[in-house]
């Protein structure tokens, strides 16, 4: 195991993290900020408690879910896309290290990096809401689970792109819809029961549901089944990482 | 120059390359490079240099064949083949933000070595880049980027240094320098594979050339051998009657005979003072040898330059 070169490359990527301090962590507070002031005071005002929890505090886990899939996608996507852009990958492929080691450094970044700010939207929300999380290290697990789940998500997408449209295009054309449609702001069982059934065929449900037991101990889904797909989408990320660099494509000529 | 029995510390055995768009780049090539020596891969524009060295360095995969270094599998045993290598390549491809002392640090943690300030130090002031380390990459010359990318590959101790083409772009002063560092490298026991287009820097680095055209090794010779051959000019004489032997009054001159005895052949050094012709020819006249015809021939090496040379950009 070459921890000296995940190390670099943890430290290199997050080097990159504070130099962009400001779009990094920032951005994401205010936008934050922006939803609560839109969803929680303007509309929170009209709308009744949603299974018995203020629709302010009801919103959190959704908007920090929403926030941690974006930046996951957006982080690690980058953080190899650039490099190929470059060229500087040359020295990574030439190193002494194994594809495990890599992604290790590189979605291990990612993912630190949104897990920060999904803390971060929680520590901004408290400001906002009163709160309490019913089971604080299933949240934690959860957190963590997530944001390294869609960072491999992210490290795929960074290696399929051959330009910089195509690595937008993902998490505007799928990802957002998906994290919109799939609960983030109200409850499914509020959809009419046919949108209810399409909604379960949205993996980000299973997510936000999840997530929203960690802090209300209740959820829409399963908790079981929320962390079955969970599962299963990381399995599908790992085993494509494990294609990419068996085959060597858009990696190696 | 170097004993037999010794291992070749990169041994690269019917190697063939061909990129997806169906052009083969490499075509079989064999090639072994001895431990601490210089080699120079001569070859002009497309030849394959650089295909045949991102194989070896891990950045490209063989199609089929194989390459040791330091005895090690390439592709097997990947982690011991590429701790040995450090590579500077062709383009120069930097992270525009980072300063020269970490972008030197990183590249030593990627290869699993320990932090070690004082060996980067070292390396950068060898480089005269100490003044520049936290400067960010955008900040520097072409020139500067080039030795930064010299001290990238240097800050992992490499036994095995390839540096493809690291004279392009670069002012006379700075290519003094290189070669100067060249040389200290290998007097520290570092192997080192240059790829260049130029035969005269070949001839003042190289222990051996090697050239390689349309993916093909065409020739790997000791330099000074090389120089000597490519030095060399042929003069044949077609004689009216044959000779049985080298009459020994012409003992002097590098005479053969060639076509059953029809033909002589004086061969020269067209760097030397003088050809000899002159004397030859008279020294002929007085042995009573007579000619119908002559005519010179350049080696066919010089042919190879002279179509590296026409193929130069
Ligand atoms: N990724 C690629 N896909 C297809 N063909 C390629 C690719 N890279 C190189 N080639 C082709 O392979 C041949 C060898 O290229 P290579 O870069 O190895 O040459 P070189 O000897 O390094 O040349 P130069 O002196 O210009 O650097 C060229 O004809 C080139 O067009
Ligand atoms: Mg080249």
């Amino acid at each position: 195991m070459n921890l000296h070169a995940v190390r670099a490359i943890y430290l290199f990527e997050m080097a990159r993290t504070w130099r962009t301090v400001m779009q990094s962590v920032i951005s994401p507070v205010i936008s934050t900020s922006l939803y609560f002031v839109v969803f929680g005071a303007a509309i929170g005002q009209h709308m009744n408690q949603i299974e018995g929890v203020e629709y302010g505090a009801f919103i959190v886990p959704g908007l920090m879910m929403l926030t941690l899939l974006m930046q996951s996608i957006s982080n690690a996507s980058f953080g190899i896309y650039f490099p190929r852009f470059t060229g500087t990958i040359y020295e990574v492929l030439s190193a002494p290290i194994s594809p495990f080691e890599i992604v290790a450094g590189y979605v291990g970044a990612a993912a630190s990096k949104s897990i920060m700010l999904g803390l971060i939207i929680l520590a901004t929300s408290t400001l906002f809401v009163p709160l309490s999380i019913a089971h604080p290290f299933a949240m934690l697990a959860f957190l963590v689970l997530t944001a390294v789940t869609f960072s491999l998500f992210g490290f795929i997408i960074g290696i399929w792109a051959d330009g910089f449209e195509k690595l937008q295009l993902v998490p505007l054309l799928i990802v957002t819809p998906l994290t919109f449609l799939g609960g983030s702001f109200y409850s499914i069982d509020m959809l009419p029961p046919f949108w209810r059934a399409v909604s379960l065929f949205n993996p980000v449900v299973y997510l936000v549901s999840a997530f929203r037991w960690s802090f209300f101990g209740q959820s829409e889904v399963s908790i079981g089944v929320s962390l079955g797909m969970t599962t299963l989408f990381l399995a599908l990320c790992l085993g494509g990482i494990a294609w990419i660099f068996r085959s060597g494509y858009r990696l190696k000529v | 120059m170097k004993p037999i029995s010794e291992k070749p510390i990169i041994d690269i055995r019917h190697l063939v390359k061909r990129y997806d768009t169906g052009f083969t780049a490499l075509k079989g090539v064999d090639l072994q490079i001895m431990p601490g020596e210089i080699f120079a891969l001569l070859g002009p524009n497309g030849a394959g240099k650089t295909t045949l060295i991102s194989i070896v360095c891990g950045t490209a995969r063989a199609t089929s064949g194989m390459v040791l270094a330091g005895g090690h599998d390439i592709v097997k045993d990947y982690r011991a083949a590429r701790a040995l290598i450090g590579l500077v390549p062709q383009e120069l491809t930097t992270d525009a933000f980072e300063t020269v002392w970490n972008t030197v640090s990183f590249s030593r943690g990627l290869f699993g070595k320990k932090r070690n300030p004082a060996l980067i130090e070292r390396i950068l002031r060898d480089l005269s880049l100490f003044d520049k380390k936290d400067s960010q990459l955008r900040q520097l010359s072409g020139g500067m980027k080039r030795r930064v990318m010299i001290a990238k590959a240097l800050s992992h101790e490499p036994r095995i240094l390839f540096l493809d083409e690291p004279t392009a772009g670069v002012d006379v002063e700075l290519r003094r320098d290189m070669w100067e560092m060249v040389r200290r490298l290998r007097e520290t026991g570092v192997t080192i594979i240059l790829t260049t287009h130029y035969i005269e820097e070949a001839e003042e680095m190289a222990d051996r050339v090697g050239v390689i055209r349309q993916g093909e090794i065409i020739l790997v010779e000791e330099t000074a051998e090389l120089m000597r051959k490519l030095g060399k000019k042929q003069l044949t004489l077609h004689l009216q009657q044959p000779l049985a032997a080298v009459p020994g009054t012409l003992a002097s001159f590098d005479l053969t005979l060639a076509d059953g005895g029809h033909a002589l052949v004086y061969t020269y050094d067209t760097k030397g003072e003088r050809t000899g012709i002159t004397a030859l020819l008279g020294a002929l006249g007085d042995a009573g040898i007579r000619f119908h015809d002559l005519q010179t021939d350049q080696s066919s090496l010089e042919d190879i330059f002279v179509d590296l040379v026409s193929t130069k950009p």
